[in-house]
């Protein structure tokens, strides 16, 4: 079953055409790769499906829903949940509020009775509190759950950013570059760590990925970018051997 | 948990205890000053809301101390009065009979304010950062010309005279005490978090599923909700207000306690409050001779503003996030902190 497809996504950044005509589709359950060299518009395309960009041209669809340019927030709610390259978290608040802040717009209280606690916001409230704590717990968070989230290790943060997208009950994830700045051993450790909560939560993944070796295992397919045009798409396998995209990497490498 | 809600009662107890203390022995130019350091409370946990808890950047509170002062006025005068004070042009029919019960005054204030609020904030909030400021100082100001020059409504560059004195320890200080409560109940709730990641990264806590307008705008309507209030209860404590009044400098004074107390943090602009408010009057000895009995030292007009800003620079260079930054007196740190005091001394003893 389909559940997501874009439909020729265009990106135009005045003359540079960042990413041309991406055609994505992806199955339900599965985890596919979207890989390239620097500035090859991976980021780009995932900004347009998350709403942070329109696309100049072209539609996305989340199963037969049509959701080219909808807000971010909005994106969001339908179920489309992402991790940014740079890491973005909230600095200043602790590991539980970046969680707890991703339940909010499911929290269906106004602010008069959260203000107030009347009872219904208070047993809303520990509900999400459960349910957040039980996710820090899931991802090995649960003991730093108060400290500032600046102050937690770079692969903990990594590991958070996740965590808070996960929270926002997403059924597709989108990770940015989640191996960036980490050794082999770590990029490997990653790799099972997203295909365990590809099974836990139920999810479908698209993964941005600048080294094509770190996404081999986990990958059922590759979409490869290349100045903003896919020169080819399919299994891994398939993608180690072929000369378009050993000719892309050999550019840059 | 419990025991906090108990000290909390405690405190507020005690603190009532202690404006029935002041409100007994200070004489009226000390009460008075008391007060007005209520009153910035107030206003500063306005500005607060939307500069350090949100990280909207606005500069506009000045405009929106002005209309709760002008609803505030215009609502509790008596017919007669308003006769009085817009002898140039008369006052429009339609305000010139209204006269309210001063509570209802202030929360139409509030409300007012609140809707001016919502008005500007419609087109400006989608601007980020310096544009914002700007913004907003121009609507800030636009509301100033607007009050110059509606005769019948505000009586123009004359101003309002004669605002009955309904003002005092326990309107200013109940209604602080409010607002304090209210901040705490609401930064603490789901609503302040989101406040607080809009602050720390819009992108990330749009992604996160905040609808960013809304959130924004709600943050600045309160703050210039309380604006409203607080101009309304600043306009019956001194009795006559103008346009030039509420000029930027007014907002400035507002910024600047916030700053020193820390944006975002409520207690320390409870604290920053009242020590600037306290600490501009008493510096009032620097502008006027001083004789020491053996010397006489002639006293220089502007001298104490001159200190004052050197003790602001000293503040902001030592402390550059404000005394407070972010962080909060709770009943955990100050127990904290006596135990680490007890320790102390216990391990001086041992040794
Ligand atoms: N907001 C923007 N304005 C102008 N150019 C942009 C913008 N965002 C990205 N680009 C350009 O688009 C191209 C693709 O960038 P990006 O999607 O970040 O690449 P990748 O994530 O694959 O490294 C780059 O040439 C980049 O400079
Ligand atoms: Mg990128």
């Amino acid at each position: 079953m389909t559940i997501f497809r874009t439909e020729n996504i265009t990106k135009k950044f005045g003359g540079l055409v960042a990413v041309s005509n991406l055609n994505i589709n992806i199955e339900k359950g599965q985890i596919i790769g979207l890989i390239g060299p620097n500035g090859a518009g991976k980021t780009t395309a995932f900004n347009m499906i998350t709403g942070v960009y329109k696309p100049t041209e072209g539609n996305v669809f989340f199963g037969d829903e049509k959701i080219t340019g909808l807000k971010p927030h909005k994106i969001t709610k339908v179920g489309i949940a992402r991790t940014f390259q740079n890491i973005r978290l909230f600095n200043e608040l602790s590991v539980l509020d970046n969680v707890l802040i991703a339940n909010h717009m499911r929290l269906k209280s106004n602010v008069f009775s959260s203000v107030l606690r009347t009872p219904d916001y208070v047993k809303k409230e520990k509900v999400i509190k459960e349910k957040s704590i039980n996710l820090l717990k899931e991802l090995g968070l649960e003991d730093v759950k108060e400290e500032k989230s600046f102050s937690l290790p770079y692969g903990k943060q990594r590991r958070l950013e996740i965590a808070r997208a996960l929270a926002t009950d997403p059924q597709l994830l989108l990770l940015d570059e989640p191996a960036a700045g980490m050794n082999p051993q770590e990029s490997h450790e990653l790799m099972v760590f997203i295909h365990d909560i590809r099974d836990k939560f139920d999810l479908t993944i698209l993964l941005i990925e600048h080294h094509m070796k770190v996404i081999m295992g986990v990958c059922e397919s590759i979409y490869v970018l290349d100045y903003g045009v896919t020169i080819a798409k399919g299994t891994p396998n398939e993608m180690q051997n072929n000369s378009k995209v050993i000719e892309a990497y050999l550019g840059v490498e | 948990m419990k025991r906090n809600n108990l000290l909390n009662i405690i405190a507020i107890i005690v603190f009532i205890a202690i404006l029935f203390i002041l409100n007994m022995t200070l004489d009226a130019y000390k009460l008075r000053i008391f007060n007005l350091a209520g009153i910035y409370v107030i206003l500063g946990l306005g500005l607060n809301l939307v500069n350090g808890f949100t990280g909207l950047f606005s500069l506009g509170h000045a405009g929106f101390m002005a209309i709760g002062a002008y609803t505030g006025a215009l609502l509790t005068m008596s017919p007669e009065m308003k006769e009085m004070t817009f002898f140039l042009e008369p006052i429009t029919p339609i305000l010139a009979n209204i006269q309210v019960p001063f509570p209802v005054a202030l929360i139409a204030a509030g409300v007012i304010a609140g809707a001016f609020g919502a008005l500007i904030g419609a087109p400006v909030l989608r601007l980020k950062d310096d544009y914002l400021a700007i913004a907003t100082l121009g609507f800030s100001e636009i509301i100033r010309i607007i009050l110059t020059n509606t005769q019948n409504i505000t009586n123009g560059a004359l101003g309002i005279k004669g605002i009955p004195g309904y003002t005092n320890i326990w309107w200013v200080w109940g209604i602080a005490l409010i607002t304090v409560i209210f901040m705490v109940l609401l930064i603490k709730s789901s609503y302040g978090k989101v406040f607080k990641a809009i602050r720390e990264d819009e992108i990330a806590a749009e992604a996160m599923g905040v609808n960013l307008f809304k959130h924004k705008m709600m943050s600045f309507v309160i703050g210039c909700a309380l604006a409203g209030i607080g101009g309304a209860l600043l306009g019956s404590l001194i009795g006559a207000i103008n346009p030039l009044l509420f000029r930027f400098l007014f907002t400035f004074n507002v910024l600047l306690i916030v700053v020193l107390g820390g944006m975002g943090s409520i207690t320390g602009t409870v604290l920053s409050a009242v020590v600037v408010t306290v600490m501009i009057e008493y510096l009032r000895v620097l502008d006027i001779d001083m004789n020491l009995g053996f010397i006489r030292i002639p006293g220089i007009p502007g001298l104490r503003m001159v200190v004052f800003s050197l003790i602001l620079l000293m503040v902001i260079l030592f402390y550059q996030r404000g005394i407070m930054g972010t962080n909060e007196i709770t009943w955990e740190k100050i127990f904290g902190l006596k135990n680490r005091i007890s320790n102390l001394i216990t391990r001086r003893k041992a040794s």
